[in-house]
């Protein structure tokens, strides 16, 4: 169950990749945030009841529903367009994801055995460096947030494979994740769609040397 | 002791942002920096003591705390004429101004003595909120776009950094324990994973070189000294680089006690010697004064972390490297906001004849490029000169000749700028509109320029040995 579950969280990824429209990205993105729970609530067998409310309000409220929600306040507030205009085509960026994964899967079999699930290994690996194409490929700066969120995501993956050794760990992550999404969404996203009118990394370029 | 610090700096920062009458305001930061000194004071008296169980007064964070404290009093008084004197003052901006400035002190001051890897990874966090709240000062377009990148490179640079706790964590599982405290992961190195721990220390690395502002992303600090005011860039690139150096040191001394220590020091070596490559590059180019100052910084973070990648005296260096910079480097960015005064701009092309203008700013101008140029008779020569000597050492001698084409480049591109701007006139410069300004201001410069050499040239007894126990546990 637990395999399936990464494996469908792996597949969002990929589903990420081709998708054109800012409301599939949002809704990909909920969509994981569910997933996280079921793999949390399935991974950590020896969870106290406190704990694993922590986790259901950090994944389930914030993650698919708080975020989503203030996303899509975002795009409706600065009339953001609905393409999510990639410098590269959905076909390469396709391409690009999966040799992500298969990277990380080579990655993961050159890891010494230790007591860490490959599949966690590598679903979070490839989450973070795929956000980090996100990233990079993507034109507008609601895109790059949720390349972030993305990262987010997979950086939850990894702590939940340790979490039952070391439990406060995973709590550092939900701590890091609401700082930073806070941070980021509420702060600056909020900023920035007032400054700039039309919300495009290409405006951010008038910091410069000389 | 550090838990009464830290709420009372709370508490007082919280006041700062709550508050916006001025006579309280100063009140409140006044009472911080007396906070600030007796916790330095107490630190020093209870040397080589934990409390709170996640701080350890040892020499590392001994040396770091001294000299933030130090910084931070000059500080916060060039943020006082800063504050008064700009046009777009308000009570507003003017708490939340100072209010940053606390958190970060007190989030930077944390960081040192944390002896938990997390801990430090949680005053980092705070550490970038504060900074990103004195970076969007100005409240305008520029400052928003430097605010957002620093927020954005530090967050996804944050988020490394926790990657590298949860791989640390990965690697520690045969040890049998879940504490993750420096000192336990110390005793444990035998046991620590190794393929692991390379993993761990790649993602901890580049997540705080954000904070050090080294390669790959150096970036963020440089548009976020460039846009911030004057006296908060001066503790960007001074405590928050130590902040950054301080992470990557004490997570260094763990790796360097494995096997792993050949394959460390040259990953840190060769991000060490792009971040020297880039700075070379930019700053040949540059014609902001004030970005040419930020990408020095990211020179001199190059050569701290050559001397650590070389080993042997190359780590004392790095040491005093690092708290020598800290205290030349702010006293030129305390000077920055004189010079903008009197020419309102930053560009090269409209900066000249300073001399004229302003001499007490200009001669502290001369004796910090001096100084950060690594000319004697500046203390940072004789750090620059043992990084040298341990880079010798350690065979690099083609490293070491690159790395002094690249020095004497970037010494030719400072000086231009430098140079132009003490002594040839500016074009079409309004000389009507320049105003007076009181010699006094450039005190705290001129100890700061002073107390780099005294420290680089005739160090005391009790300096040197804090720096040889800070460095006693890396194998020699």
């Amino acid at each position: 169950m637990l395999h399936v579950l990464l494996i469908v969280f792996l597949i969002s990824l990929f589903y990420l990749s081709i998708a054109n429209r800012m409301t599939t990205y949002v809704n990909v993105l909920a969509l994981q945030g569910i997933l996280l729970f079921f793999v949390a609530f399935f991974e950590l067998k020896n969870i106290n009841t406190l704990n694993l409310i922590l986790i259901l309000l950090e994944t389930v409220i914030f993650k698919s529903f708080a975020v989503p929600l203030f996303l899509r306040y975002i795009l409706k507030r600065n009339n953001i367009t609905r393409e999510a205009e990639p410098y590269l085509p959905n076909f390469v960026s396709l391409i690009i994801t999966t040799a992500i994964v298969i990277t990380t899967i080579i990655l993961s079999n050159t890891m010494e055995e230790g007591k860490l699930d490959k599949m966690f290994f590598v679903v979070a690996l490839s989450t973070l460096f795929t956000g980090l194409y996100f990233i990079a490929s993507r034109r507008k700066i609601i895109t790059h947030v949720m390349g972030y969120l993305v990262i987010e995501n997979g950086v939850f993956v990894l702590s939940l494979a340790v979490g039952n050794e070391m439990p406060m760990l995973v709590n550092l992550g939900i701590m890091l994740d609401i700082f930073a999404s806070v941070l980021i969404l509420g702060v600056f996203l909020n900023k920035i769609g007032d400054v700039f009118k039309d919300i495009d990394v290409n405006q951010l370029t008038n910091l410069k040397d000389y | 002791m550090i838990t009464i610090y830290l709420i009372a700096a709370v508490l007082i920062g919280t006041g700062l942002f709550l508050n916006r009458g001025k006579a309280l305001n100063y009140t409140l930061i006044c009472l911080f920096l007396v906070l600030q000194c007796a916790f330095t004071v107490y630190a020093c008296l209870h040397y080589t003591e934990t409390t709170a169980n996640y701080f350890t007064f040892d020499s590392l964070g001994l040396i770091m705390l001294l000299t933030a404290t130090i910084i931070s009093i000059p500080a916060v008084f060039h943020s006082y004429i800063y504050i008064e004197e700009s046009e777009e003052m308000t009570p507003r901006s003017r708490a939340t101004y100072f209010g940053a400035i606390v958190f970060l002190i007190t989030a930077v001051s944390a960081a040192y003595l944390a002896n938990h890897i997390a801990v430090v990874w949680i005053f980092t966090e705070i550490s970038t909120l504060s900074a990103s709240a004195l970076i969007y000062h100005h409240r305008n377009k520029l400052a928003l776009e430097g605010t957002w990148k620093y927020v954005f490179i530090c967050a996804i640079s944050i988020t490394f950094v926790f990657i590298g706790i949860l791989f640390l964590s990965l690697s520690f599982v045969n040890a049998h324990s879940d504490d993750l405290s420096y000192k336990n992961l110390l005793a444990h190195s035998s046991l620590l994973n190794s393929s692991w721990l390379r993993l761990a220390f790649l993602f901890i690395f580049t997540g705080f070189t954000a904070k050090l502002g080294l390669f790959p992303m150096f970036t963020a600090g440089v548009d976020a000294k460039d846009k911030a005011p004057g006296p908060a860039a001066a503790l960007l690139s001074s405590i928050v680089m130590c902040m950054g150096f301080v992470g990557i040191f004490r997570i260094y001394v763990i790796v360097a006690n494995t096997p792993l220590l050949h394959w460390a020091s040259l990953v840190v070596g060769i991000a060490a010697f792009l971040s020297l490559f880039i700075a070379t590059v930019y700053m040949i180019k540059v014609k902001n004064i004030k970005r040419m100052m930020a990408y020095s910084s990211v020179e001199h973070m190059g050569l701290v972390m050559l001397g650590m990648a070389a080993g042997g005296i190359g780590y004392y260096a790095a040491v005093l490297h690092i708290v020598l910079h800290a205290f030349v480097k702010s006293s030129l960015f305390f000077q920055y906001n004189q010079l903008y005064k009197v020419f309102r701009n930053k560009n090269v092309y409209h900066l000249g004849n300073y001399f004229k203008y302003n001499t007490t700013g200009a001669m502290v101008v001369l004796f910090a490029f001096i100084s950060v140029t690594a000319m004697p008779p500046s203390g940072m020569f004789v750090s620059e000169f043992l990084i040298f000597r341990s880079m010798f050492e350690a065979n690099q001698l083609l490293l070491l000749i690159v790395v002094l084409l690249l020095l004497t480049l970037i010494i030719w591109a400072f000086a231009k700028s430098i140079f132009k701007i003490l002594f040839i006139p500016a074009v079409n410069f309004d000389e009507s509109t320049v105003p007076v300004i009181s010699p006094w201001r450039s005190t705290s410069q001129f100890i700061l320029l002073g107390g780099a050499a005294y420290l680089g040239l005739n160090p005391p007894m009790i300096f040197v040995d804090l720096i040889k126990t800070s460095i006693a546990l890396l194998p020699h």
